[in-house]
């Protein structure tokens, strides 16, 4: 194997690229596991604004409506960058204005917070367009009986809307989960410790831009492809026992 | 849209005052002493931006044709690389791809001497053509991907007219083909656009003085933060609006598709 | 993992995010995110080392405060401690006068002249004049882009990068003909094998309104009391020999 490596000059990159200390792969794993933490929890919370704002756009009175599509325009006419940094020093601003406000003394907010806080809200603006489209494509017939029967409402979102809705919504959000990883590389800009950041500062230190730049990029990739089929798996259980649609997701 | 009735309704004359009531607020009470001095840069980066933005796209598109055709009906030595360069394009994100193609190259430079006496030394020392390539290759990936679709779905009929007709088989790419795959994309050019629009601000990291570096300048010589950021979102809000309406425009002006299916 | 599950890991995020509130002495020290060697940088096991971490930790023991290392990006330093993300900036700011209209200094506890640096085949020297038609690079924010600016603009092109390294980087590569930065991250960097196409080519004329005296603890206006601990701690270690001490294992003469 070593032999392999040293015929083709890779031996260098190998032992840059090692697990422990004198190799960086460990901080890249590190960055990783920052990364996945901040897609996961912005994916989240991102579902958890959509949610509430695809319902608001709606069902929600004229206002709440119109203030929604104030959100879901200006993000999506905004570079993520330019949001990121907006979010990101306003967010801990007035997170912190407010609880000294209500006399609760400074808020500490870590990293990982902020960039879930900052992440989630862009987030937010395309999971309530994708999970308001995928609301109207329930047929109205399986809400109306959910109604009839007397089903409260919380209850018809839990039994009827969200399991009709999965397999309309699944291609969107997988979607969004793999922008959101590939966001969290945003992040190093305001000096967040995720990949890129970390790649950032293990080729500064040792020069070899080419290596660890490739190798992120292989970690990135692997990501992807894994979210890739297990995101068709879950759309296939969304799907089971729909007529299958030859020609494709449209 | 219903016309203008339908904005002179109480609540929406409300947030209409309400906005009107922020934005005088934020010009009166906001610091925008810094804009006289930097005006001049910021419109120039403005310039640059829109620049990169038309320059990136059309250099894509161009190169998404290929790569879309390729998916769609080439042999497998043609599409299994096109394939795999959408896949690594779209999985992988664009703050790194333009960090591999600036720094990664750069590093490369001292390795070779030579490539300080060649002719292509005076633009491999600047930033733009990296920014360039990244965004072009970026937008090619993406739409690569999007125009696989769209040739495929072009209705086989009409093809096997046309070859049946004996026009030639440039020809037909030419007249059919290609034509009619455009117009399946165009509903969603413009939203890929503005996608690339958005991905812009990126090559400020590699020194290309664009609009949003602009931002970051005015941010480090003076120490004021929100003003510039929101002043320079509204600038991208507004050119995303501009590109909207354009293809809206253009979608307008082509002839509906004849109802398939 | 169902949607439910998702819903729910998020919601108890949003809670514990809530819950965590401040201990009243921890204090957070901004350092930059960026690698800024001999000063301060991340190792391969992914802790913070240099000569100014170490200064960090011995003015906070003076000083009786309880430090935690807050890695920012460094064109957003003082926004984050304005916006209270950090309390101190120790990151080899110098003390500015433009800076002080936004944020105090604490006393300062290093200072070094600013050099220019180039190609050993290149002709030029840290003036107007000797850098005619050439390309500077400069880190953003610093005084040394605050000084280029003033100085160099006209005669050669200036390029800005986020960090010191990158414009090393393409020192290295030959895309700028000569960079501005302080003198020990630079003798550092001259020395070590990647610097080897390059030399000090000359120390720029001072100005002190630009270039500052001396690097010193940035905190937010008004935070007094801080400021007062980390000047005493700053003054512990230079009376004590732990500065001297610490600056004779990374550099030969005395920095301050």
């Amino acid at each position: 194997m070593e032999n392999l490596l040293d015929t083709l000059g890779l031996s260098q990159s190998a032992q840059l690229l090692s697990l422990s200390p004198p190799g960086w792969g460990g901080n890249l794993l590190r960055g990783l596991a920052n990364s996945l933490q901040i897609a996961f929890g912005a994916f989240g919370f991102g579902l958890l604004i959509g949610l509430f704002g695809a319902y608001g756009k709606l069902y929600g009175g004229p206002i709440l409506r119109d203030l929604l599509a104030i959100y879901t325009t200006v993000i999506r006419a905004v570079p993520e960058l330019v949001l990121i940094l907006i979010l990101y020093y306003v967010g801990s601003d007035l997170i912190n204005q407010a609880s000294v406000a209500m006399g609760y003394g400074r808020v500490e907010i870590s990293g990982v917070v902020a960039g879930i806080w900052v992440l989630g809200v862009v987030q937010g603006a395309y999971s309530t367009e994708v999970l308001r489209g995928a609301i109207q494509a329930i047929p109205p017939g399986q809400l109306e009986a959910a109604r009839a029967f007397g089903m409260p409402p919380l209850m018809t979102l839990r039994r009827v809307t969200i399991p009709a809705m999965m397999s309309f919504a699944t291609p969107g959000l997988a979607n969004l989960w793999l922008i959101a990883t590939k966001d969290t590389a945003l992040l190093a800009i305001v000096g967040f410790s995720e990949l890129t950041l970390e790649t950032r500062q293990a080729a500064g230190s040792t020069r070899a831009y080419f290596t660890f730049f490739l190798a992120a990029g292989a970690l990135y990739l692997i990501i992807t492809l894994f979210s890739g089929a297990f995101f068709a798996r879950i759309e296939k259980w969304a799907r089971r026992g729909q007529p299958s649609l030859k020609e494709g997701k449209r | 849209m219903t016309g203008w009735r339908a904005m002179l309704q109480p609540h929406r004359l409300f947030l209409m005052a309400l906005f009107a009531g922020l934005v005088i607020w934020c010009a009166l009470s906001l610091r925008w002493d810094w804009l006289p001095e930097y005006g001049p840069l910021a419109l120039q980066g403005l310039w640059r931006t829109i620049w990169i933005l038309a320059v990136t796209t059309i250099l894509g598109f161009a190169l998404a044709v290929p790569l879309g055709l390729a998916q769609a009906i080439g042999p497998w030595y043609l599409s299994a690389p096109a394939r795999a360069f959408c896949t690594v394009i779209r999985g992988t994100p664009l703050l790194l791809q333009i960090w591999l193609l600036y720094y990664g190259l750069g590093s490369l430079f001292p390795q070779f001497p030579w490539i300080r006496g060649s002719e292509l030394w005076p633009y491999l020392r600047q930033a733009w053509p990296y920014a360039v390539l990244a965004l072009t290759l970026s937008y090619a990936g993406y739409e690569g991907e999007v125009m696989r679709g769209a040739f495929a779905s072009v209705n086989k009929g009409q093809l096997e007219a046309a070859r049946a007709f004996g026009m030639p088989r440039l020809t037909m790419f030419r007249r059919i083909w290609l034509p009619q795959a455009i117009r399946n994309v165009l509903p969603t050019l413009g939203g890929e656009t503005i996608l690339q629009l958005k991905a812009t601000p990126l090559v400020a990291t590699i020194t290309v003085i664009e609009i949003y570096s602009v931002s970051s300048r005015v941010r480090s010589d003076t120490f004021i933060v929100y003003e510039p950021l929101l002043l320079l979102a509204l600038v991208y809000m507004i050119i995303a609006g501009i590109i909207a309406l354009a293809f809206k425009k253009i979608e307008d002006r082509v002839p509906d598709r004849p109802r398939q299916r | 993992m169902t949607l439910k599950s998702i819903l729910t890991a998020a919601a108890l995020g949003a809670l514990t995010a809530g819950a965590a509130l401040a201990h009243d002495e921890e204090v957070k020290i901004g350092i930059a995110a960026e690698p800024y060697p001999p000063f301060a940088s991340v190792d391969a096991s992914g802790t913070w080392v240099g000569w100014e971490i170490e200064v960090i930790g011995a003015v906070c023991e003076a000083a009786g405060l309880h430090c935690v290392l807050t890695p920012v990006a460094w064109d957003g330093i003082i926004p984050s401690l304005t916006g209270q993300q950090i309390d101190a900036i120790m990151a080899s700011m110098s003390i500015t006068e433009e800076r002080m209209k936004t944020i105090d200094f604490s006393d300062a506890y290093y200072n070094t002249p600013t050099v220019v640096v180039g190609d050993k085949a290149l002709d030029l020297d840290a003036t107007p004049e000797g850098l005619k038609g050439k390309i500077l690079g400069v880190q953003a924010s610093t005084i040394h882009q605050a000084y280029a600016q003033q100085y160099f603009a006209d005669s050669a092109e200036i390029r800005i990068y986020q960090t010191q390294d990158e414009a090393n980087q393409d020192l290295v590569a030959g895309r700028i003909d000569a960079t501005q930065a302080d003198s020990i991250a630079m003798a550092d960097f001259v020395s070590t094998d990647a610097g080897d196409c390059c030399e000090i080519k000359g120390t720029v004329a001072d100005d002190p309104a630009i270039l500052g005296q001396g690097v010193g603890v940035g905190v937010r206006k008004g935070d007094d009391e801080l400021r007062a601990s980390l000047n005493k701690g700053i003054a512990a270690i230079l009376a004590d020999g732990t500065h001297a001490e610490i600056t004779s294992r990374y550099f030969k003469a005395s920095i301050y």
